[in-house]
């Protein structure tokens, strides 16, 4: 327990930020992206179709949570971003660009989009930001309807991928999407630890005790906002990469938030982990339920209540609460060297 | 110090009105460097709204605030904590899902604008100060009223400011706490920062202040030194005879 990152302070204190715990987790993180890498090489295209699913909704779920959990922006029109994540990609293939770097560009795109939609919609609060994103979403859907080259109403396909042999194609999606997971979910632990991460938490805990301290609110969560949008941006454009075929009622519909916000609540608001979790257990549930038509979607709803009856913090939530388990290093901890050992040493060690 | 030499901190005409509602009604107000200052005036006379006016929390309807000799009236809150401008409030405000010396690394980190080592070690030493340390890996949220308060006061300190805004720090303490908590703020001032205090606890005030001023009814009725203060007639009836002190 005694590695000392950054320098020692006065007194013999110390911060400890990685806790043997959080080394051991960040190492198991490390090789599930290892073995998840080898996947196409063993198993066949619809595994890793379903595989590139799962992943797709993962990082949807850690972007709403970073809204909601993290920046206290309860958003239902997520959507607005995902299909243009989508459509920006058609559009880019359409002038000659290559699918896989379209995907990128778009999402990116949707990024730039997020800034200045941000100036409006974080002027509203609570349900009127909600609600705003909601219409945003359908204005950016009812705007990508009425261009022609886009399919209009009625859809439209991704060329350009069909260069590649279905097993090639599918593999290479999934690492596509694997890696923006991995880069998306990073970034948004990088930011975490880092001021703004420290900044986030103190704005939803109080915004004006946050700004008395210097926290410059607003600029806090048009960051998160912007890294949401290009992280639902990349997943609309993954989507449409493990689908091939689009409608704007598709991808701006407002199922989405739906599913963003069951996987989110399943799993737990505002921890890291929780998303993921309830990712892989909404990815089940669609799985194996998702052609039973309408009873599927009361037992979605169903599950939701329960949930919210009896585990609102969500299934990480709970287990957090209960064994105070941090998989992810984001807090300061304040530490003493007294043990006698370190405590013999120190004056050696310090000169003061 | 009645008539300061310089000012570090200057409010001119403040007036806030909601609605019909008149709280403040031309507020003249200067702070000079290193000065400290208490308030009294029964509630409602608009103690707390001049505080969040000063901080830049809420703007005046009309009235200029100048502090270091620029107009600030229009600057943000968190702008013009960077600039040195540090209050607590009335009832403590923790970020309570965060520990003790995570509460404090906002101040050092957002307000002192530091980062890393220099950071920590400044928290740390504000946690020293108000006498934090042992708590320092606690919850936020767990704390009792008395290390809230102390919580307020710490995280304003580590934003490292030329003036600093105490409201009502002392209240619902116990007696004994109140003493020790004036004992830090007297250490403060030592170190040369300006202080505005508001509180109901006057015997402990007069401890840490030069000068007096007492608001009734969004006016400042009286402005000295705080002998002459709790002194005169106009105080007496608008404050200290109407409240038991």
């Amino acid at each position: 327990m005694i590695r000392a990152r950054g320098g020692q302070l006065s007194g013999g204190f110390r911060v400890q930020r990685w806790t043997r715990l959080s080394v051991v987790s960040a190492a198991v993180t490390v090789a599930v992206i290892v073995v998840l890498a080898v996947v196409p090489f063993l198993f066949g295209a619809d595994v890793t179709e379903q595989l590139t699913s799962l992943l797709i909704f993962v990082i949807l779920a850690v972007m709403w949570n970073a809204l909601a959990g993290y920046g206290g922006l309860i958003s239902v029109g997520q959507q607005a971003f995902i299909g243009l994540g989508a459509y920006g990609t058609i559009f880019l293939t359409q002038h000659g660009i290559a699918p896989y770097e379209a995907m990128i560009l778009a999402g990116l795109g949707a990024g730039a989009v997020a800034v200045p939609t941000s100036l409006i919609m974080l002027r509203l609060r609570g349900g009127q930001f909600a609600i705003g994103m909601w219409v945003v979403a359908e204005v950016f859907g009812i705007l990508v309807t009425l261009d022609a080259g886009l399919g209009g109403g009625t859809g439209i396909s991704l060329n350009g991928l069909d260069v590649f042999a279905p097993g090639y194609r599918q593999a290479y999606t999934f690492w596509v999407t694997l890696a923006c997971t991995t880069v998306l979910l990073g970034l948004v632990f990088f930011l975490l630890r880092r001021r703004i991460g420290t900044s986030l938490q103190a704005v939803l805990d109080d915004e004006e005790a946050a700004a008395s301290l210097g926290v410059n609110v607003v600029r806090s969560k048009r960051v998160l906002f912007v890294v949401a949008a290009v992280g639902c941006g990349i997943a609309g454009a993954l989507y449409l990469a493990n689908t091939l075929f689009i409608q704007t009622t598709s991808v701006f519909g407002v199922q989405w938030t739906a599913y963003m916000l069951f996987m989110v609540l399943v799993g737990g608001l505002g921890t890291f982990e929780g998303p993921i979790i309830g990712a892989i257990i909404f990815y089940l549930i669609q799985a194996q339920f998702g052609d039973s038509g309408a009873w599927y979607f009361v037992g979605l709803g169903a599950t939701a209540i329960a949930f919210a009856l009896f585990l609102p913090h969500g299934i990480w939530g709970a287990v957090d609460r209960r064994l105070q388990l941090r998989l992810l290093p984001v807090g300061y901890t304040l530490r003493k060297l007294d043990t006698p050992a370190s405590a013999g040493a120190d004056p050696a060690a310090t000169d003061t | 110090m009645v008539v300061p030499m310089s000012t570090l901190l200057e409010a001119s005409g403040i007036a806030q009105r909601f609605g019909s509602l008149v709280v403040l009604d031309g507020v003249d107000f200067q702070l000079a460097p290193g000065e400290s200052v208490g308030v009294v005036g029964p509630n409602g006379a608009g103690k707390t709204t001049l505080l969040s006016i000063l901080a830049g929390s809420l703007r005046p309807t009309s009235g200029r605030v100048r502090y270091e000799g620029n107009d600030v009236t229009g600057v943000r809150a968190d702008l013009r904590c960077r600039l040195g401008i540090a209050r607590t409030h009335q009832i403590p405000r923790p970020f309570v899902g965060m520990s003790v010396f995570e509460n404090v690394l906002v101040g050092a980190m957002l307000g002192r604008r530091q980062a890393g080592s220099r950071a920590y070690e400044r928290a740390l030493d504000v946690l020293q100060t108000c006498g934090l340390v042992d708590v320092a890996n606690r919850r936020a949220a767990d704390l009792g009223l008395l290390d809230r308060k102390r919580l307020e006061l710490a995280r304003a300190l580590a934003t490292d400011p030329k003036v600093l805004f105490l409201d009502e720090i002392g209240g619902g303490l116990t007696d004994a706490e109140a003493i020790e908590l004036v004992g830090t703020i007297k250490e403060l001032r030592r170190r040369g920062i300006a202080i505005i205090w508001i509180e109901h606890i006057v015997h402990i005030l007069v401890q840490a202040i030069d000068r007096l001023v007492c608001l009734d009814a969004g006016r400042i009725i009286a402005d000295g030194l705080p002998k002459d203060v709790l002194a005169d007639q106009a105080v007496i009836d608008a404050y200290l005879g109407a409240s038991v002190t």
